[in-house]
């Protein structure tokens, strides 16, 4: 199978950031990822598009380190993704938050946990709160706010630890469409943010709404049925 | 920072994170509270502990280790619940940080949270049983935490263990009794001789010596595996 490839932006340099190696994942009798190979390169913005259970989750997981494939290989930046965990964040359509803890007080806790040598930059959970339109001394507890609110605290939780690669499955669920196109404009900014060691920064991500992604889109993935039918191509700008 | 001194220092984070979800919602403290008071009453009213103070000592430490350990497991099923719901497991799965600490910090806030349930349950405890211990109270400083950590580690393990599994508030006990038993078996006897004076200082140390031994032994297992029950699939 031919290897479909992200190229970065003609300006960046054209490192690899993530790579999947015929990478199938098989849950029972049901395949969510058949053989897939793919290659996302560094400051490129991927959008992956699919039906559901197209497996744009499951490949999502997968380069997060979250599940092993059952055949083939994931790297990040040519290393296993469990060796590269300070330098990805990843969002699903969970808010992966402590319903009883306010949003200052989750975006503390995983601030903290990602603070250290492996770390170059942690950023401020307040600047990261702020930056995603709430009030960082809200002190109701996150199981208090709306969906939409939950989603934003979630994108907050994970700009907060400045990645060099960005996952994000379905990060506009639940949101309006005025929040939508504000979280767009946020990730649109991330994408220039300076990395400490130079490079660029990469998002992967996964939505039923295009349209709303276009803007900060450089190439398009189309799944089915755990294939990729369409490789990363350039989106039209 | 020192590798070991930023180990400890995820620990105290995780810590300080179950102690304050702990304090918000009470789920746990509360359950066990409940569970080991109905225990202590039920047993209380079955025997009459004025008329037959010999065979109250005698059976009293059991009782006693029994509500605490039917109390853990209530609480010990739900430590993983919070990081399940919302799927913030994933997000700690994520985290730079060592799966150990995590689970090491659940473990402190759940032998904490057993630790309280002791405190209070020990005062009633003497109560209802008219409890004149014979022996060297003391040990119990040394009793009560290692027997303790005895049941928590190894249920705060289990607990994980089982998180994926479809019953997995039925796999906890069916897991944590038989290899429990050993330490159980440690903590009653040494109980026990405490309350009726019946073993020497060195039998009892010799229990003691026994449940340390348990605890480091399973401890270590515990820390060593972890990470692989956490990202099991």
């Amino acid at each position: 199978m031919p290897t479909p490839t992200a190229e970065a932006p003609a300006t960046a340099k054209a490192t690899t950031a993530i790579a999947l190696d015929s990478v199938s994942k098989i849950y029972g009798s049901f395949a969510a990822l058949r053989n897939v190979s793919t290659t996302f390169a560094s400051g490129s913005c991927t959008m992956i598009l699919g039906e559901n259970g197209a497996g744009k989750s499951t490949l999502l997981r997968a380069a997060a380190g979250l599940i092993t494939p059952t055949r083939g290989k994931v790297s990040i930046f040519s290393q296993p993704p469990s060796q590269q965990r300070h330098r990805v964040a990843y969002m699903s359509h969970a808010p992966m938050l402590y319903d009883e803890l306010t949003a200052m007080e989750n975006l503390t806790y995983f601030a903290a946990l990602h603070r250290g040598d492996a770390c170059a930059c942690v950023g401020s959970p307040e600047m990261a709160l702020r930056a995603v339109g709430l009030d960082p001394h809200l002190t109701r507890p996150v199981g208090q706010y709306s969906q939409g609110m939950r989603q934003r605290t979630s994108l907050a939780r994970v700009l907060q630890t400045d990645p060099e690669i960005l996952l994000l499955d379905e990060p506009f669920s639940n949101l309006d469409v005025s929040s939508a196109v504000h979280m767009v404009e946020l990730l649109a900014d991330f994408l220039t943010w300076p990395l400490p060691g130079g490079g660029s920064r990469t998002i992967l991500l996964t939505t039923h709404l295009a349209s709303l992604a276009e803007p900060i889109t450089t190439h398009t993935l189309h799944m089915r049925a755990g294939q990729i039918i369409q490789p990363p191509t350039e989106a039209a700008r | 920072m020192k590798p070991f001194l930023k180990y400890f220092s995820h620990v105290l984070i995780h810590l300080r994170k179950d102690l304050r979800l702990e304090w918000r919602s009470r789920d746990a403290i509360n359950g066990m509270l409940f569970f080991a008071l109905l225990v202590v009453v039920v047993f209380g009213l079955a025997f009459d502990p004025t008329g037959f103070p010999t065979t109250t000592r005698q059976i009293s430490g059991g009782i006693l280790w029994v509500a605490i350990l039917f109390a853990s497991i209530t609480a010990l099923n739900q430590s993983w619940n919070r990081e399940q719901r919302n799927q913030v497991l994933e997000a700690q799965r994520m985290a730079p940080s060592p799966a150990s600490a995590l689970f090491l910090g659940k473990a402190i806030a759940n032998m904490l949270f057993v630790l309280l349930i002791e405190a209070v349950l020990a005062p009633i405890f003497v109560i209802f049983f008219n409890l004149h211990p014979l022996g060297d109270t003391r040990l119990f400083a040394l009793i009560l935490p290692l027997g303790t950590w005895a049941l928590v580690v190894n249920g705060t393990f289990f607990t994980a263990l089982g998180l994926r599994a479809r019953n997995r508030e039925l796999l906890l006990p069916l897991l944590l009794l038989p290899i429990s038993l050993p330490a159980l078996l440690a903590m009653v006897q040494s109980t026990t001789g405490v309350l009726t004076g019946e073993l020497d200082a060195l039998q009892i140390h010799s229990w003691i010596s026994q449940l340390a031994g348990y605890d480091i032994i399973f401890t270590t297992v515990c820390l060593l595996l972890f990470e692989t029950v956490l990202n099991a699939e």
